[in-house]
């Protein structure tokens, strides 16, 4: 197991390197200049030449990245061209809101897929997995945008049920953070649910063709007993898999939710970042999230041998 | 399994049962169309910059709503008759946000900052000034290297604004943590969220200030700022979308304030900057022809909602300086085409570049549209902003869709937009006499002898057409009936004196 990791983790520096050097390269290549941006409308030419001097904006773009790189290894992202806030304090203040953000979809998405995937396998052929597949091709389709400015009118203009926007923090008020976040979880969610139902319903449908599927009923087990205690748990394994994967959408999905639902997180600090050519907050933003998405396979891909002992011995 | 389900049962349950959490009267939530970029004054460029700072920080001098200079921060002003040093007397028992006393020497120190910054974006604004004396306690000498009849406008703004002198050593506190002498002191601020003010008890008009907290929340989308509104999320939000204008003045629950700002939306001609210009562009019949083929009237009725109002000029109509002789144009298609014909051409290919949003792209088609029936075909390049931005710079475009915020005094609007070498003059459009009368209205004092030469500019840049001014930049605010007492203002901004929340 030790083994494991500390091989996943040695793949892993090559990988960041990579990520940054890209995350650095891409940037650059966007039209666009951060000291015009932050010279504002007066594009005065002298404090244009002083902002270039002091953010090394003057330098090639190799020396640029190295100066990068040496100071992050220092622990230090830099900080923000237009507000000076220091990078590290901002990914502090956004990342538990868009990890809240994460997990609440999580939870909608695991709620709504997995018992649907395995009522609609369950019942394959028979209405309820048509009506299933239905829900979850519409989930799949319907922009996130989309589906979140509808409920933001539905939901909070007509009905005045919910808040609208914004974000409020667990510690300030618990139930107020939870109903704040509850219509964009449930958006970003939806979509993540719709794929997760469609996952279980393929691996459960082939875990029930199994032998051992039908020597339990032919023991006389009862269906749900054999469909969840036999079935579902050994289904798992794949689902696993996909959940990890889906972590990775879950981020890029999360962009757009907090656009819309005006969310403080991380989405939309670096989509406003990208705008207004913030290049250290895009690029810390964007180095953290690889690093968290590269910890979080890591950790599935342990829990995938933990699940399945077969996979330990290799 | 089932327990995360009933968990989310749960939490849904309790949702529905509680209504949207009500604020307390006496805090106003003002919704904005940016994020705030750096909350110190002589380094901010932005506009939702400008409306927090109205809450946070005092200006020496201030506008009314007819654009006259009234006191704040002095009481009064004299120019001497040189016209090279301008007196304040300033207003005693004034206190900063962290109780240091404000006086000249406070004056003198922030101007000073502001001038010496390396990233100061008020410099220009400042250039004139030579140096500043503290002549007693309450009294400070602005001294100028050459007059300069813009600078008191100048001052009602950010290169007026006073900062606490003790916080002004330390520029990364200033803009994270500003301490100003304004009704409101700050609280906090969470990037791409919310800045939160409070009143400040010490203030010198305090009691015109009803209102004690202030939150102003970034929300860049306007369908989504209008719907935070309606849900009672906001109590008010500025930059109305004009397609929501007609909605907004139906709804029972919310009031529509608009007003015409100082700013204007324009198109710009690249005539001579860099290899892209088209040769077509120096010949001023072609830039007529597009004038002529533009319809201003049609543009406010499809995208304006009725709030773009038509202009022919840079000066707003509310200034003393607007020239009411200036009509715009009829669209006249077939003298469009005869001017085009009378340049050598029949047919003409022009890329139109501009910053993307909803509304510059409404507007790009429209214009393609109405040039198309000219004959002149208009391809569009849509960037963001911060392209938009790099493009213009470097002269790479052809025609421009640009605007401006606008300045009080009307050098602001013309000056560094049609002199040769002015700063954001991005098409390079470059002609002496014009640069002779904007340079000799720089140093005029008063209206009445700025006036004639600002008419005389102007007529020729209207016969010469190097940019067409399309519409004024207008100030369509949504308001929930709740708040009273709210006065728009040509800048924009959002001065909450009076303004008060009922129920």
């Amino acid at each position: 197991m030790l083994r494991l990791i500390a091989n996943r983790a040695l793949v892993a520096i090559p990988t960041l390197i990579l990520v940054s050097m890209m995350i650095f390269g891409l940037q650059k290549m966007l039209p666009g200049d951060p000291v015009l941006a932050m010279a504002g409308e007066d594009q005065n030419p002298q404090v244009i030449a002083t902002l270039r001097l002091k953010y090394h904006l003057d330098e090639p773009v190799p020396v640029q990245y190295a100066l990068w790189v040496k100071d992050i290894l220092h622990g230090d992202l830099g900080a923000s061209l237009r507000t000076d806030v220091p990078v590290t304090k901002l990914i502090a203040q956004k990342l538990p809101v868009t990890l809240q953000l994460a997990v609440m979809a999580m939870i909608f998405a695991i709620g709504i897929g997995m018992p649907l995937g395995v009522l609609s396998a369950a019942n394959k052929g028979k209405a309820l997995d048509y009506g299933a597949n239905v829900l979850a091709l519409t989930g799949m389709s319907i922009p996130n945008f989309w589906l979140g400015i509808i409920l933001i009118f539905l939901v909070s203009v007509k009905w005045q049920l919910l808040p609208s926007s914004g974000y409020v923090s667990p510690t300030e008020d618990f139930w107020l953070s939870i109903k704040t976040m509850l219509m964009p979880a449930f958006v970003l969610g939806a979509a993540l649910g719709a794929q997760l139902m469609r996952h279980t319903r393929s691996a459960m449908l082939s875990v029930l063709r199994s032998d051992y599927i039908r020597t339990a009923r032919a023991k006389g087990l009862l269906r749900g007993t054999v469909v969840v205690k036999h079935g579902f748990r050994n289904a798992l394994i794949p689902i696993v898999t996909v959940l990890a994967l889906l972590f990775g959408e879950l981020l890029a999905g999360a962009v757009l939710t907090e656009q819309v639902f005006t969310i403080p997180g991380f989405g939309k600090l670096v989509v406003d970042a990208v705008f207004n050519r913030d290049y250290a907050v895009v690029q810390g933003v964007v180095l953290v999230t690889a690093v968290g998405f590269i910890v979080v396979n890591l950790f599935a891909d342990v829990l995938y041998v933990l699940l399945n002992p077969r996979l330990r011995k290799s | 399994m089932r327990n995360i389900l009933l968990a989310a049962v749960l939490a849904a349950g309790v949702a529905s049962t509680g209504a949207v959490m009500a604020q307390s009267s006496s805090t106003i939530r003002i919704g904005l169309q940016d994020d705030i970029g750096t909350l110190d004054p002589a380094r901010s460029s932005q506009v939702v910059d400008r409306i927090v700072f109205s809450s946070l920080c005092n200006s020496l001098v201030d506008i009314g709503p007819d654009l006259k200079i009234v006191p704040m921060l002095a009481l009064s002003w004299s120019m001497s008759a040189d016209n090279k040093t301008l007196t304040f007397k300033l207003r005693h028992g004034v206190k900063f946000h962290d109780d240091e006393p404000f006086n000249a020497a406070a004056v003198k120190a922030n101007l000073d900052r502001a001038r010496s910054m390396p990233a100061s974006n008020r410099k220009s604004e400042l250039a004139s000034i030579d140096h500043v004396d503290v002549v007693d306690e309450f009294t400070v000498a602005i001294v100028l290297k050459a007059p300069d009849a813009a600078l008191l406008a100048t001052l009602t703004d950010r290169a007026g604004m006073m900062l606490a002198p003790k916080t002004l050593t330390d520029d990364a506190g200033v803009s994270t943590h500003p301490v100003c002498s304004g009704p409101y002191k700050f609280v906090e601020r969470v990037q791409n969220d919310r800045v939160v003010l409070q009143k400040f008890a010490g203030y010198w008009d305090a009691d015109k200030y009803p209102i004690q907290k202030v939150i102003f929340q970034p929300i860049p989308d306007s369908t989504v700022r209008l719907a935070n509104l309606r849900s009672g999320s906001l109590d008010m939000l500025e930059r109305l979308a004009p397609s929501d204008v007609a909605s907004v003045k139906s709804d029972k629950n919310l009031n529509f304030i608009s007003m015409s700002g100082l700013g204007f939306y324009d198109l710009t001609f690249n005539v001579s900057n860099g290899a892209r210009a088209p040769k077509a562009f120096k010949d001023k019949r072609v830039r007529q022809a597009f004038e002529l083929a533009v319809d201003r009237d049609a543009i406010n009725q499809v995208i304006g909602g009725g709030i773009f109002s038509p202009i022919a000029q840079a000066i707003p109509s509310n200034s003393p300086y607007f020239d009411a002789s200036l009509k715009t144009t009829k669209r006249d298609i077939p003298k469009a085409k005869a001017l085009l014909k009378a340049a050598g051409f029949e047919q003409l290919n022009v890329e139109l570049t501009f910053g993307n949003n909803t509304v510059s792209n409404q507007m790009a088609q429209m214009l393609q549209a109405m040039l198309s029936e000219a004959g002149i075909n208009l391809k569009l390049r849509p960037t963001d902003y911060a392209a938009a931005l790099n493009a213009s710079t470097k002269g790479d475009f052809e025609l421009l869709y640009l605007g401006w915020s606008g300045r009080t005094d009307p050098d602001g609007n013309l000056h560094q937009f049609v002199t040769c070498k002015g700063n954001l003059n991005y098409g390079r459009y470059c002609n002496p006499d014009v640069d002779k009368l904007l340079d000799d209205a720089r140093v005029k004092p008063t209206v009445a002898e700025r006036k004639p030469i600002y008419d005389a500019a102007q007529k020729i840049l209207a016969d010469e057409d190097p940019i067409i001014y399309l519409y004024a930049q207008p100030w369509p605010y949504a308001l929930s009936k709740k708040v009273q007492g709210f006065t728009p203002y040509p800048d924009g901004l959002i001065r909450l004196r009076g303004v008060s929340i009922k129920g």
